[in-house]
């Protein structure tokens, strides 16, 4: 079961790092305008 | 008519040397326009950077100082066919931004949370099977407290402020339980975990608080977009006034610029946008939208003008009295102020719930306590028990079971063109059982059209709009859009008060009033017999003669009923309403416009008081009443019924008095909100018997003291789907 003191930690940095990119997103206002981002994506020019 | 350029400097953001400005953009439908615009304003020198938001319809442009101008943007966007009007966002729009920002937050870490403990919790659930030495299991527990306390604490504010606003102004709301839930749960996971206990529910307190912020942040964000919308239609609507800055200088300024005092022009054929007394001029002005009145009001120096009439004949000079916010007759504003008042405070579903649902929870715990005690067990299993039969009885389906309804419902109606302004108007919505229209505007399109269309060949129609392009009169700006004219004729000549005339194809063609093209015996006893039988059919209408050589038309010009008013009348009845007009305007087309619809009550001459008067017998009578309209004379009459709804042309303060504004020309979205919230209010029931019934399954086995974690978490996300599954039904 020692394989845990690794996993735990691994696992818990991986939730943390979502959360923090979720921040990071939220901070950009990458929520603002969710109809024009997903076209955005698909149009040819820039 | 000469165009000035209008400053809209006030609305201009300067920072670091960059200027960037707001507009409401009417017309981007789809990404394609997103592109075009973005496109189209990047190739001019000077800007910086523009970029649209294709869900608020807004396009945000930035400059470098003095390198451009607003109206040299908003010029360009007009070349590109979209128009933009600036705005400034308002303190509660940005305040509502901020609000949607934090719960989206609090969702988030609660999401976090909701996963990372549940990945412990499922360890210890199996741990039970696979024997998990007790060490690890407490462990487990502890990393479960190091996520949830803080998780708790941060994302559950949102509920722990409503429950203390709640309980300050002494009422109960839906927060109060699930508070008490979250932190009696906490508390006592906290003592198993230092007791080395067996069961914990930090994953059931996260979870509860995840589910129920999707339903909050979903909430807030339908709001958002409803007000979004509205204020980017009150932007586009926005009008501007023309000032004089200096003794013979005019300048078009945005009408928040506009104050006190100021001396301003109203040219024939433009509407009026502040409230004043004419210093100079003489001229005819409609106050239909003031007080539903279609006739028109002559006007002279010393005379008073309100904001929305439409100025007929001759330019005036007015001396603004008030302008931007109070533009509106004194008496209507007191009288709003006191129909919003009495308006009797309506209790929520939700909350009506809540005060049922609280003293029964809190008194099964109790005597659960109570009972285990008497049975012999020790206060602390007693405890337990008692605190694990608050958890169980859920407030995560109480607290989802009418959001969710809210929010489906509240997006059905958006996409029908209904934008609800207040949370609870659709269970007040589904209560009404009358509906009171007003005439002018509302049960009639707000622009004019000809009337005698049918009668009138298409010859004529066309020659007499292509003579009236030449003139600026509002009658005569209806002719030529209802003939979709668009050569006006060439060498025509105004007499101003009178008509316009021209010669074509060798006629000398005459349009006008009736003294214009009449002049001898004959044609005057025509005229004359014409006009008194069309205004027979059409009491409500004004009439302009048109003449080609000895060949003599006369059109009756009048506000059209919606296109669809008789078929949303009869859907209304067949909803089981009782239907009535109230209206500012003459009998006669009050009478015309009620038979046409087949509504049997029509009330003429109503001043604001006597709306109200009518409205408060309506109500005293014990109905519950709609009240429909768009006149600024119709606001307290909005405010004074149960539930009240305006269409998108109303007068701005209307439109914030009513309880939603519907979006075209038509009335189906009047029919289709009373539709769509009588099913929401049913489902909403359901919902609520729905929670009962996982009541009445789940306390008994909390009682018995069966309600393991896994039950609980299993208990909780179960209820909460069933009651958002059915509330997706809302969308009918």
């Amino acid at each position: 079961m020692d394989v845990l003191i690794v996993l735990m930690p691994l696992a818990l940095g991986m939730g943390l790092l979502g959360l923090l990119a979720f921040f990071w997103s939220l901070r950009n206002r990458q929520f603002e305008d969710l109809d024009g981002a997903a076209w955005r994506g698909i149009s040819d020019d820039d | 008519m000469t165009s000035l350029a209008t400053d809209f400097t006030s609305f201009v953001r300067h920072k670091d040397g960059l200027a960037a400005i707001d507009l409401a953009v009417d017309g981007i439908q789809c990404a394609g326009c997103m592109t075009t615009i973005e496109k189209g304003l990047r190739t001019e020198p000077g800007l910086v950077s523009a970029r649209v938001n294709l869900a608020s319809k807004r396009v945000t442009v930035s400059w470098q100082d003095g390198r451009e101008n607003p109206q040299g943007v908003i010029s360009r966007l007009d070349e590109m066919g979209f128009r933009a009007y600036p705005f400034a966002t308002d303190k509660v729009e940005s305040a509502e931004a901020r609000e949607e920002r934090r719960l989206l937050l609090c969702m988030g870490v609660a999401a976090f949370a909701a996963m990372n403990v549940m990945l412990f919790s499922v360890s210890v659930w199996s741990g039970h099977e696979t024997q998990m030495p007790a060490e690890m299991r407490d462990l487990f527990h502890w990393i479960s407290a190091l996520i949830a306390l803080p998780t708790a604490a941060y994302a559950g504010r949102p509920f722990y402020e409503s429950a203390m606003r709640a309980l300050r102004a002494g009422a109960v709301n839906m927060d109060v339980p699930i508070t008490l839930g979250v932190v009696l749960a906490l508390a006592m996971s906290v003592f198993e975990t230092l007791n080395s206990g067996e069961h914990a529910y930090f994953d059931g307190v996260v979870m509860l608080l995840f589910f129920l912020l999707i339903g909050r942040y979903l909430d807030q964000a339908m709001r958002r977009r409803t007000r979004d919308t509205a204020g980017h239609l009150a932007a586009l609507r926005s009008e501007t006034a023309v000032k004089f800055i200096g003794e013979h200088e005019l300048s078009e300024v945005p009408i928040s610029a506009v104050a006190a005092g100021d001396l301003v022009l109203v040219r024939p054929g433009q509407r009026v946008s502040v409230d004043g007394v004419i210093e100079a001029g003489r001229s005819e002005i409609d106050q239909s939208l003031v007080t539903g009145e279609t006739r028109h009001q002559p006007v002279d120096a010393g005379s008073s003008v309100y904001a929305g009439t439409l100025n007929i004949t001759g330019a005036l000079r007015i001396r603004v009295a008030r302008a931007s916010e109070g533009t509106l007759l004194d008496e209507v504003e007191k009288l709003l102020a006191r129909a919003t008042e009495s308006r009797s405070a309506y209790v929520q579903l939700a909350d009506r719930a809540a005060r049922l649902y609280a003293p029964v929870v809190h008194v099964i715990a109790a005597s659960t306590f109570i009972g285990w005690m008497l049975f012999g067990l020790g206060w602390q299993p007693a405890l337990v028990i008692a605190i694990t039969v608050l958890i169980i009885t859920c407030p995560c389906a109480l607290g989802l079971a009418i959001p969710a309804v809210q929010v489906v419902a509240a997006g059905a109606l958006f996409r029908r063109g209904v934008l609800l302004g207040s949370g609870d108007a659709l269970e007040r919505l589904a209560a009404v059982d009358t509906v009171v229209f007003d005439k002018t505007g509302t049960l009639t399109l707000p622009t004019a059209s000809i009337a005698n269309a049918a009668e009138i060949g298409l010859c004529d129609l066309h020659l007499a709009g292509r003579l009236a392009l030449s003139s600026t009169h509002p009658l005569a700006t209806v002719l030529a859009k209802s003939a979709k004219a668009n050569d006006p004729l060439q060498g025509v000549t105004e007499r101003p008060g009178f008509g316009l005339e021209a010669q074509h194809a060798g006629d000398r063609i005459r349009l006008g009033s009736a003294a214009h093209c009449g002049g001898d015996a004959r044609a005057d006893a025509a005229i004359t017999a014409m006009t008194a039988s069309l205004a027979e059919r059409y009491p409500d209408a004004s009439f302009i003669t048109y003449r080609r050589a000895e060949h003599i038309v006369v059109f009756a010009i009048a506000q059209a009923l919606r296109p669809d008013a008789v078929e949303a009348m009869a859907a209304l009845r067949g909803l089981g309403l009782d239907l009535s007009i109230l209206s500012g305007d003459r009998p006669a087309p009050v009478v015309k416009a009620s038979a046409a619809l087949g509504i049997e009550q029509g009330t003429a001459d109503l001043k604001p008081a006597g709306k109200i008067a009518a409205i408060e017998a309506l109500r005293a009578e014990g109905h519950k009443v709609l009240m429909v309209g768009d006149g600024i004379n119709d606001a307290p009459a909005l405010a004074a019924a149960n539930v009240s709804m305006s269409p998108a042309s109303a007068a701005h303060l209307t439109q914030n008095a009513a309880d939603a504004v519907f979006l075209g020309d038509r009335l189906g979205p009047v029919v289709d909100a009373i539709r769509i919230s009588r099913r929401a209010r049913r489902i909403m029931i359901e919902n609520l018997w729905l929670a009962v019934i996982y009541n009445a399954i789940a306390v008994p086995i909390a009682i018995a003291g069966h309600a393991t974690p896994l039950v609980a978490a299993l208990a909780m996300s179960g209820s909460s789907i069933i009651v958002t599954l059915n509330a997706l039904r809302a969308r009918g």
